[in-house]
């Protein structure tokens, strides 16, 4: 029972955040010019700061201080910059971070 | 709607694929290992949730048998982001009739990133094009989700798996930066993301995170005005 109320409780909140901005612009009312503006500008703002979201638990003072996460955010970034194919710059991106914590750290 | 424009639509999807599927299956082997939790509760999930992060705290919330007000909070906070592409979508999502509560529902980072990024193929609506990727999305979800629960039960270690969702972040991030000749909105992300996670700490950065780069957005907005190159 727990169970089946947390899955409803994290699908309706989930659920809410992602209406929330159409329920308050709607599509009758005109939606104001810097809404619109962020709207533009925000996917860029947004990939950076997801990116720092992914490392939030990332220890740059204590062992093994954030070495992997670099490497393996170096190495996807260059991977991506030489060959534009993201299904390789991901998929070899992980492989080679599995093997840097599994292996080496 | 032709084969070819379905096509291209599924080929644009693919890197989704790949990233649902290993990301999915991360989430499928903590639900298993952490609280025992069979395939069946990992689809169910999947499907009524549909989100990453989301999905991985609900796993730590289910094993620590937390209330449901903190659940409902976490939540919340871990997702708020989404506010921020309902903002984007707002005009491109305009008189999708139908199709646009679906839209909504399946309106995952990596489904936002898609479809502001790719034009529709050619004999496809944008709106059909948008439905079409957030369904495909969220059939791969469900399937790497599912097969994450069962691989739960191999004998291999999967440590770092969950560094697939930095990965597909960090390729979204370069995309968006050889795409755009104006990198101060993806500098003001990085930098104020950053800033709070110092400040704050990393159970509630995100919404100050998300107030200062609005607030920092609309200030360059202004000053972009002032010397004339919007």
């Amino acid at each position: 029972m727990y169970k089946i109320a947390l899955i409803v409780v994290v699908a309706l909140v989930t659920m809410s955040t992602r209406f929330l901005p159409f329920l308050i612009f709607g599509e009758k009312r005109k939606t104001p010019e810097l809404i619109l503006y962020l709207g533009k500008v925000l996917p860029c703002a947004i990939m950076g700061m997801l990116v720092v979201y992914c490392l939030k638990e990332v220890t740059p003072l204590a062992y093994p201080y954030g070495i992997p996460e670099l490497l393996g955010i170096v190495f996807v970034a260059l991977l991506h910059l030489w060959k534009r194919n993201s299904l390789l710059s991901i998929g070899a991106g992980t492989v080679f971070y599995m093997i840097l914590v599994q292996v080496i750290f | 709607m032709n084969r070819k424009a379905l096509k291209t639509t599924f080929l644009d999807t693919v890197p989704v694929l790949t990233g649902y599927l290993f990301l999915g299956a991360g989430f499928g082997i903590l639900l298993g290992e952490k609280t025992g939790l069979g395939v069946g509760w990992a689809a169910i999930m999947a499907l009524t949730m549909f989100a990453g992060s989301g999905q991985y705290l609900a796993v730590s919330l289910i094993a620590d048998h937390a209330s449901l007000i903190s659940v409902a909070i976490a939540t919340f906070l871990v997702n708020a982001r989404h506010i921020f592409y309902g903002i984007s979508l707002l005009t491109p999502y305009k008189g999708a009739g139908k199709k646009k509560t679906y839209m909504i529902f399946g309106l995952t980072d990596e489904t936002y990133s898609l479809v502001t990024q790719n034009e529709p193929p050619e004999g496809m609506t944008r709106h059909t094009y948008c439905f079409l990727v957030t369904l495909f999305n969220h059939i791969y979800w469900i399937i790497g989700c599912s097969l994450g629960n069962l691989m739960s039960l191999l004998p291999i270690s999967f440590a770092g798996v969950e560094f697939v969702l930095t990965a597909l972040f960090v390729t979204m991030f370069v995309e968006q930066w050889l795409s755009h000749k104006n990198h101060l909105p993806a500098i003001i992300g990085v930098g104020s993301t950053l800033l709070c996670l110092l400040i704050f700490g990393q159970n509630i950065f995100l919404i100050p995170s998300m107030v200062m780069i609005a607030l920092l957005l609309t200030i360059s907005r202004k000053t972009g005005r002032r010397q004339d190159n919007v």
